[in-house]
């Protein structure tokens, strides 16, 4: 039997799909690619365990690979192998070796473990609420008096402290980019702090299955500098003070009539509105659409038409609009802006 | 009939395998009610596997994709590998002790059909109404009636049912391993199979309890606005991870011990040496049992517990790879020295080594928990418990399966489409679950139905759906050389394997009473201490005599059909149904305790006819 040389041939193919893998994954969500603190501190420890690990499984393949051509029985063999009780020297070294390992990984763990459960005071962080709904979410700076919704708008180099909880069922916020993970239960509250180093948009995820659109409760993380965040927040809060602003053109006043009447129920724009849906207040900046799809008007027209065809199991309800209206509320929803213009 | 009756009441076919209190034939049930399932959850894996092919397809829904991951997974814990590992333990570890039977034949029988009624209940739900979707875990309050259909109504009872079914299951081997040993078999001289065998059924003695428990409340929850998990109503969600947890953590090595055994001593029979270090692994595995039990909360890093709870666990849990890397060395030093053979059976436990290892191993990175956070739900899960079960259960199931069929059925599995099982298998496994690590890592959460085009993702998915395909093939492979078996017409040797334990003393398949003489054991691994001491089988402890046999019952049957229908009853809210089903398993539980039923006798004269018929 050469059952060894196929299992080597295989195991190289595996090195190289290895390598394969790891020299993609997406800068704005990968884990292997952090960009944070927390996610840097999380990936030195994946370092520091894969390479123990690796080297136990280096020293088990050599034994094993060893053994496997070494006492292979031979054709002709005779007489029956010496019938070994066992060796205590031996046993005590695989009970002692592995647990100076597991110490060399437990020091670590244990150090960053209580750093990431640190918490910090607004004094020293952005404080964002976080409710996840199925199968959205939303974001409240409660000191900076804003809320938003499926775009999440961070200042760069500062820490931020999260406190999360969910309005139905229980999902779980991740952004692996900038570090994992926390889930968030109905009627309870989890803390956990995070920081992005570099500006840019970060991938955030739901990792707890919530229903029918788990895998499509995406959302993005929109790291500003400090300034550009300031101004962010003063024209988010300058906008979310007054009325909705009246529509520029003839067809967007038209969809602001059609918003007014069947989504304001829901959804809030500005001051006014419910908060069923997410807060529409700085809908046309956001980078996606149900935080899934390119921001453009096909697609919003899409969602307006059929969300549950976007969104399987999602509560908006179809308004069953008809062309035109979709189009009036496409062009009314691409005001809803608090920067200059994309 | 007779108080003692000289005859075993003549049955056969179906109505035989119906009433069978023979815990080889309960075997053969488990085996193929077990193998059903597995069919089924692998048929789901594969349209799992199908969905995530290529990003953003459309070829099963959101929602039946929930079902088919939450069905796939209950199915194969509870339904497929635990009843396999069953089928093995009743076929061999009375044999392995030289017992003429279990402790409890009757609950035996009961246990089975237990299972096989829950399993049926759970099933149907995908024609009536639609199939769980709240995930295996079925986590509250998405597994409560305000977000999750009636399919959850399914799971509920379909696995209280079923869990009863094991916890007795259990028990029975509990008893049978202390009670029923023959002369000599102390308990350091078990068999490794028999050892893991009893340690497992400790543990879901003490582990089914906690997920009756939840399940119980579940119910209750669900069926009569219990609000124990209702947050809205002063519940709390996390009891139920808890509940679960405390049951789910154990469960996974209910799983795992078992097959620790098989490949103990399949790897010792076909190095022809004796198992390195054998009172280490006893302690090992004792010691894996117990501490499988204080580590539940590392599924629930992300929960929230706090820093100190989850480092605890943490730490707790790494403890865990010291036994377990003990046994690992073990067996590599049981090798050394030897003269390996590379039949079917050691193919499967010689690539379970490293399979298990790297399982293993990404365990231990788990146990971090300031990295889980990253790891946690993700892809890099999926491939990490799939490297533990499939690569070291499903690994060892079919070590085992090769290596007992024989005993089991007196017929010999094909060698050559044996290796061609192995290889698909054991590449399509790889090539299926390693890209999956790095997908976690990329950022791809578990359980979603799907993932968008511009992510990275696509090339690892489709190697992993392309591994699926040759898992498949692999198990077709496995079962064209049933049939293959089953049609030959060569009988299999009593000891085909050069074997070192007690089942292998006997005639394949064995007779009813399986030991004509109870043995006497001299040693670990008795067949080969005689074998070394130049005899040609067992030294008897017991001159030929009658042998007392149990009679064959419908009872367990009926008392399981009557859960069966209460279980409707309560899903549909229709208690009248409900009582027609409980006053069923009540009567045939009166009857059966008034009912004076001594069992019947073989003759001496009678001995050495009567095999099991497959
Ligand atoms: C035929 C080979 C198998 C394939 C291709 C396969 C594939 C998968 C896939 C793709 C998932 C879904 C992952 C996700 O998105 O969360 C999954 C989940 C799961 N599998 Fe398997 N699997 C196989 C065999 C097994 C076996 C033999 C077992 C257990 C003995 C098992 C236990 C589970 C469990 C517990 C889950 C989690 C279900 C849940 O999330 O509720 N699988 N499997
Ligand atoms: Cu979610």
């Amino acid at each position: 039997m050469k059952g060894w040389q196929q299992y080597w041939r295989q195991f190289s193919l595996f090195a190289l799909l290895a390598l394969v893998l790891t020299g993609c994954g997406k800068d704005e969500l990968s884990a292997l690619k952090p960009s944070g603190p927390v996610a840097a501190m999380q990936f030195d420890l994946m370092k520091l365990s894969s390479a123990i690990m690796i080297g136990v499984f280096i020293v088990v393949m050599a034994i094993f690979t060893y053994v496997l051509i070494r006492y292979r029985k031979r054709p002709g063999q005779q007489g029956i192998p010496k019938q070994v009780e066992g060796n205590h020297a031996l046993e005590i070294l695989w009970t002692v070796i592995p647990f100076l390992l597991l110490i060399i990984m437990a020091i670590p763990t244990v150090t960053t473990g209580f750093a990431l459960h640190k918490e910090y005071p607004k004094e020293e962080a952005v404080q964002v609420k976080v409710t996840a709904h199925q199968f959205w979410w939303e974001f409240e700076y409660p000191d900076l008096g804003v809320a938003t919704a499926q775009d999440l708008v961070l200042p760069v180099g500062k820490k931020v402290q999260f406190v999360l909880s969910a309005s139905d069922v229980k999902h779980a916020f991740w952004i692996p980019a900038l570090g994992g993970k926390i889930d968030t239960n109905p009627g309870q509250e989890n803390k956990l702090w995070l920081q992005a180093d570099k500006t840019g948009i970060y991938y955030g995820k739901c990792a707890e299955l919530c229903g029918a659109s788990h895998a499509l409760m995406d959302f993005k993380v929109e790291v500003k500098e400090q300034a550009d965040f300031d101004t962010w927040v003063a024209n988010m809060k300058g906008v979310q003070a007054k009325e909705p602003v009246t529509a520029t053109s003839p067809l967007a006043a038209e969809g602001q009539q059609i918003f007014d009447k069947s989504c304001l129920g829901c959804h809030a724009v500005a001051g006014k509105g419910g908060k069923m849906g997410p807060n529409l207040t700085n809908f046309a900046d956001r980078e996606r659409v149900a935080g899934i799809k390119a921001h453009t008007p096909q697609n919003i027209a899409e969602w307006l038409k059929d969300p549950q065809k976007m969104k399987p199991g999602n509560k908006m309800p179809n308004l069953n609009l008809e062309e035109n209206q979709v189009k009036a509320l496409v062009e009314y929803m691409e005001t809803l802006s608090v920067s200059e213009k994309k | 009939m007779s108080a003692h009756a000289s005859h075993a009441p003549n049955r056969s076919g179906l109505w035989d395998y119906l009433t069978t209190v023979d815990h080889k034939k309960i075997a053969i049930l488990y085996l193929i009610a077990g193998g059903i399932f597995f069919l089924a959850g692998g048929l789901e894996a594969l349209l799992i596997r199908l969905q995530l092919m290529y990003p953003e397809i459309e070829l099963v829904g959101a929602k039946t994709f929930n079902e088919l991951i939450t069905m796939h997974g209950t199915t194969m814990i509870f339904l497929a590998v635990m009843p396999i590992i069953f089928a093995l333990m009743n076929a061999i570890v009375p044999l392995q002790i030289g017992a003429r039977d279990v402790a409890f034949p009757f609950v035996n029988a009961l246990g089975f059909w237990l299972f096989f009624f829950g399993g049926v209940l759970l099933n149907t739900s995908w024609f009536l109404g639609g199939a769980p979707d709240a995930g295996w875990t079925s986590y509250t309050t998405l597994a409560l009636n305000q977000y999750s259909g009636i399919g959850v109504d399914f799971y509920v009872l379909g696995l209280q049912i079923a869990g009863l079914g094991t916890l007795i299951g259990g028990i029975n081997f509990l008893v049978t391993i202390i009670n029923m040993r023959a002369p000599g078999m102390t308990f350091m001289r078990m068999p490794m199979f028999t050892w893991s065998s009893f340690i497992t059924s400790g543990l879901i003695l003490f582990a089914f309890p906690a997920i009756t428990v939840g399940l119980v409340l579940l119910m209750f929850d669900r069926l009569f606005g219990g609000n124990f998990f209702n947050p809205d109503a002063g519940g709390n969600v996390v009891i139920w991870e808890h509940l679960f947890w405390i049951f789910g953590h154990p469960e996974v090595y209910i799983l795992i011990l078992p097959a620790f055994g098989i490949i103990s001593e399949v790897v010792s029979t076909f190095s022809r040496k004796r198992l390195f270090g054998y009172s280490s692994m006893v302690f090992a595995t004792a010691l894996i049992g117990f501490l499988g039990f204080m580590v539940w909360a590392h599924h629930m890093f992300t929960t929230g517990l706090g820093a100190i709870a989850n480092t605890l666990f943490g730490l707790a849990t790494m403890l865990i790879a010291v036994p377990t890397g003990i046994k690992i060395f073990n067996w590599l030093l049981t090798m050394w020295g030897g003269q390996i053979r590379f039949p079917t059976a050691n193919l499967f436990a010689v690539g379970f080594i490293p399979t298990f290892t790297i399982g293993g191993m990404t365990g231990v990175m788990l146990a971090v928990p300031p990295a889980d956070y990253q790891y946690h739900d993700s892809y890099f899960v999926v491939a990490h418990f799939h490297y533990v079960i499939v690569g070291g259960l499903v690994f060892g199931l079919f070590a085992g399966l090769y290596y007992w069929w024989p005993k089991m059925f007196g017929k010999m599995l094909n060698e050559t489409i044996g290796k061609w099982n192995f290889w698909t298998f054991f590449i399509g496994f790889h090539l299926t679950f390693f890209p999956q690590h790095f997908l976690g890592l990329m950022g791809m959460p578990r359980r979603v139905f799907t993932y968008l085009k511009d992510q990275n993702l696509d090339m690892g998915n489709f190697i992993s759906t392309i591994g699926a395909f040759g898992m498949t093939i692999g198990t077709i492979l496995f079962l064209i050389n049933v049939v293959v078996a089953a049609k030959s017409s060569k009988r299999a040797p009593a000891d085909p394997w050069d074997g070192r334990s007690l089942e292998w003393a006997i005639p394949s398949p064995p007779p009813e009473y399986n030991f004509v003489q109870t043995p006497l054991v001299r040693g670990l691994d008795a067949l080969w201490v005689e074998k070394m001491a130049g005899n040609k089988g067992m030294t008897p402890a017991e001159p030929i005599g009658d042998i007392h046999m149990p009679s064959p019952s419908f009872l367990p049957f009926l008392m399981s059909l009557g859960l069966f229908v209460a279980g409707y009853g309560f899903i549909y809210h229709n208690y009248v149904v409900v009582v027609i089903g409980l006053l069923l398993t009540l009567g045939c539980m009166f009857t059966r305790s008034v009912k004076d039923d001594p069992g019947y006798h073989i003759h001496e004269d009678e001995l050495e006819e009567k095999g099991v018929k497959a």
